[in-house]
């Protein structure tokens, strides 16, 4: 079996990354914090591709949030990449954005969700927007490809307007099911 | 063998003439340690997000090469952010320094041995992660010359310093973190870090 093909879902011309790339730029992001995720990776090429762009890339998710907090404190914006799975990392990190008052969004794309195939995915999948919830993030999800662009820019509005922590959950109807060639 | 230094000896040394450093502060008795030598918009004491300090002086330091960063941290901090070693080490900023205060207990919430009471070596992590520099300091004598190494910034520190256990006395910083990082960007921003779209 193809392992690189499996991995690299989105394909390669969905156009959607890019447009997430476009909406980073617009909003003057600089520093991207990142564990990967085959739905994130066209857009992580962009951003190490872009020598305004400083990429961290982390041992687990929760440090992204303590890395961007630092950032902010610098006057430098940034963003977060993780997969749902990596929300459950980050809960009690995210206090630092609440009780500081730190812009801090975050793009998730989505396991456990549209026609998943693993079973260990659904439990932290079906419970990201609940947990990001719980800890007073605002949560827009785009699952079709011509609400990326608008969802991802409104989440960094929210974020750097209203000083607090906003996700964009990427939806995996609109990423593509991981199917471990079973499909 | 000769008793560890109070810790508040080893602050009160590492910030002596501290100019424009910008100090980060784990949560517990090291933010009471920069706060007893002195509150200063420059000091950005922690109240939550434990594992998160040495991550949030990477964060800083990424984004303002020129200004020196200082993190204090305790053990018990620091043993939960060791993946944070190998990020950091990856990005190793010039202008990052960090500052293990280690008394090998978790002293605020009733004095429990950390893992540093039995052998594990935060420096040794630190060096294996790629932080060469990472050593371990055990008297008073040898911080003033840790002190120059962080204002020189020639390259990401990593410091464990032995300290004695026990208690001192509570000094606590404001509260409010929203104004805790409202006067710190200002400090290092002027007042246009209230205006920055």
């Amino acid at each position: 079996m193809d392992r690189d093909k499996l991995e690299m879902r989105p394909d390669a011309a969905a156009g959607w990354p890019d447009h997430i790339y476009a909406a980073l730029k617009a909003n003057g992001i600089t520093q991207v914090a990142l564990v990967p995720d085959a739905g994130h990776s066209r857009l992580i090429k962009r951003c190490l591709a872009d020598n305004e762009m400083t990429v961290v890339t982390l041992t687990t998710e929760e440090e992204g949030v303590a890395l961007l907090c630092g950032a902010w404190l610098g006057g430098v914006k940034g963003v977060l990449l993780m997969q749902s799975s990596g929300v459950g990392n980050c809960i009690n990190m995210l206090s630092l954005s609440h009780i500081h008052r730190t812009p801090l969004p975050m793009i998730v794309t989505m396991r456990g969700d549209f026609a998943e195939f693993n079973p260990a995915q659904i439990p932290m999948g079906q419970a990201t927007q609940a947990v990001l919830e719980a800890m007073g993030t605002i949560v827009h999800r785009a699952d079709r490809a011509e609400d990326v662009a608008e969802t991802v820019d409104a989440t960094l509005r929210l974020a750097f307007n209203t000083f607090r922590p906003a996700a964009t959950l990427l939806g995996q109807r609109l990423i593509g099911a991981k199917t471990f060639g079973k499909d | 063998m000769a008793e560890y230094p109070n810790r508040r000896d080893v602050v009160r040394t590492l910030l002596e003439d501290r100019g424009e450093l910008m100090v980060i502060a784990g949560l517990g008795a090291s933010a009471w340690d920069i706060t007893a030598i002195g509150d200063t918009p420059r000091n950005l004491p922690l109240w939550g997000g434990m594992g998160g300090a040495a991550m949030m002086g990477l964060g800083l330091a990424l984004a303002q090469p020129s200004a020196k960063v200082l993190v204090i941290t305790g053990d018990g901090e620091m043993l939960m952010a060791l993946g944070a070693m190998a990020t950091i080490a990856v990005q190793r900023p010039k202008n990052l320094s960090i500052v293990v205060l280690d008394n090998e207990h978790y002293s605020e919430t009733g004095n429990q041995e950390t893992a540093t009471k039995h052998g594990v070596d935060l420096a040794a992590m630190a060096r294996g992660a790629g932080l060469s520099r990472a050593r371990t300091l055990t008297t008073l004598e040898e911080v003033p010359a840790l002190r120059a190494e962080i204002h020189a910034a020639t390259g990401t520190i990593f410091a464990v310093q032995k300290i004695a256990p026990g208690n001192l006395p509570l000094v606590l910083p404001p509260r409010d973190g929203a104004i805790l990082q409202a006067r710190f960007r200002e400090a290092l921003l002027g007042p246009a870090a209230h205006h920055q779209l």
